[in-house]
């Protein structure tokens, strides 16, 4: 089974990345951005095919060692 | 003092921690592997030094914080035992959960690589007791995500407690503005832990032993921690 983790930085966590990137955006002339935060996204192979199993995995995986939850959520799609 | 140095894949300040410590307590630390899961029978001091361990992957330290040593580590601790992280190490103690807090990138986005300031925040420590109080000292920093982030709760409670060790300053003491290097909060270089047995900080105490390389303002910790 394929699944995605999407990490992302909590609200109100300054993200110096992601203003750099907003400002290059701004200088190459792409218009109307008002903000970027950047993430990550982890393309995870299960081997269950159960869902809520795979779910339960994800989950554990995410709290173990994707993200660190004292600055990021993460959000898990099957 | 029987200290043990913790070696991930891509440490490299190994060497210099060994040397400092050496020179401080008389004897070579025991170089402890990542994949290890006990520490040195009779270990008093634990450190885990700088570097890249797993190539920053994921987040800085986030890999090794759950190598296999770290249980040893966490149990170290646990009993009172005296832990130091610097650099890669504060970040380790971080995401091993040892240390509250996260090193996030830092706020200018450059690696920042050369002499600091710091105010020495307290000196009743088995880290610091060989500084004088309210000392200001002069170490390296080499850190691209030191810029130290906690939520509001977290600093107040460090701040609180009196858990922050070090604090960026300026020549004359003047901690904050442009002494800070890297955005970190409340000019945080260094934190300990709620018992104070446990060390993080970014800067390298174990860079300025001898007076070939730039100072001897790193002795007095590694003299400390002898001494403890």
């Amino acid at each position: 089974m394929k699944a995605r983790v999407i990490v992302t930085l909590k609200a109100g966590v300054l993200d110096p990345q992601g203003k750099a990137i907003e400002g290059a955006l701004r200088s190459l002339g792409v218009e109307g951005v008002a903000g970027v935060r950047q993430g990550k996204v982890f393309d995870v192979e299960l081997e269950t095919a159960d869902r809520a199993e795979a779910e339960a995995q994800l989950k554990a995986a995410c709290e173990k060692l994707l993200a660190n939850t004292v600055i990021e959520n993460f959000a898990i799609e099957i | 003092m029987k200290a043990a140095v913790v070696v991930f894949p891509g440490s490299n300040r190994e060497g210099d921690m060994a040397r400092a410590l050496r020179q401080a307590t008389g004897r070579a630390p025991a170089m402890v592997w990542h994949a290890e899961h006990e520490l040195p029978a009779g270990t008093d001091l634990v450190v885990l030094p700088g570097g890249f361990s797993y190539g920053d992957y994921l987040r800085c330290g986030a890999i090794a914080g759950r190598a296999p040593v770290m249980e040893a580590v966490r149990a170290h601790a646990a009993r009172g035992g005296l832990t130091l992280g610097v650099c890669n190490g504060f970040q380790i103690l971080c995401e091993s959960g040892l240390l509250p807090g996260v090193l996030m990138r830092n706020a200018g986005l450059r690696f920042v690589c050369r002499m600091q300031h710091l105010r020495v925040e307290r000196t009743d420590t088995a880290f610091t007791r060989h500084y004088a109080p309210g000392q200001t000292i002069e170490v390296a920093i080499a850190h691209g995500e030191g810029n130290y982030e906690a939520d509001d709760e977290t600093i107040r409670r460090l701040e609180d407690e009196g858990r922050v060790a070090f604090r960026y300053c300026d020549a004359a003491g003047h901690v904050g503005g442009a002494a800070n290097p890297n955005g970190s909060r409340n000019d945080i270089a260094g934190i300990y832990s709620a018992e104070r047995n446990v060390l993080g900080l970014m800067p390298h105490p174990e860079n300025l032993i001898d007076p070939l390389v730039g100072g001897t303002d790193g002795r007095a910790l590694f003299e400390s921690l002898a001494a403890a």
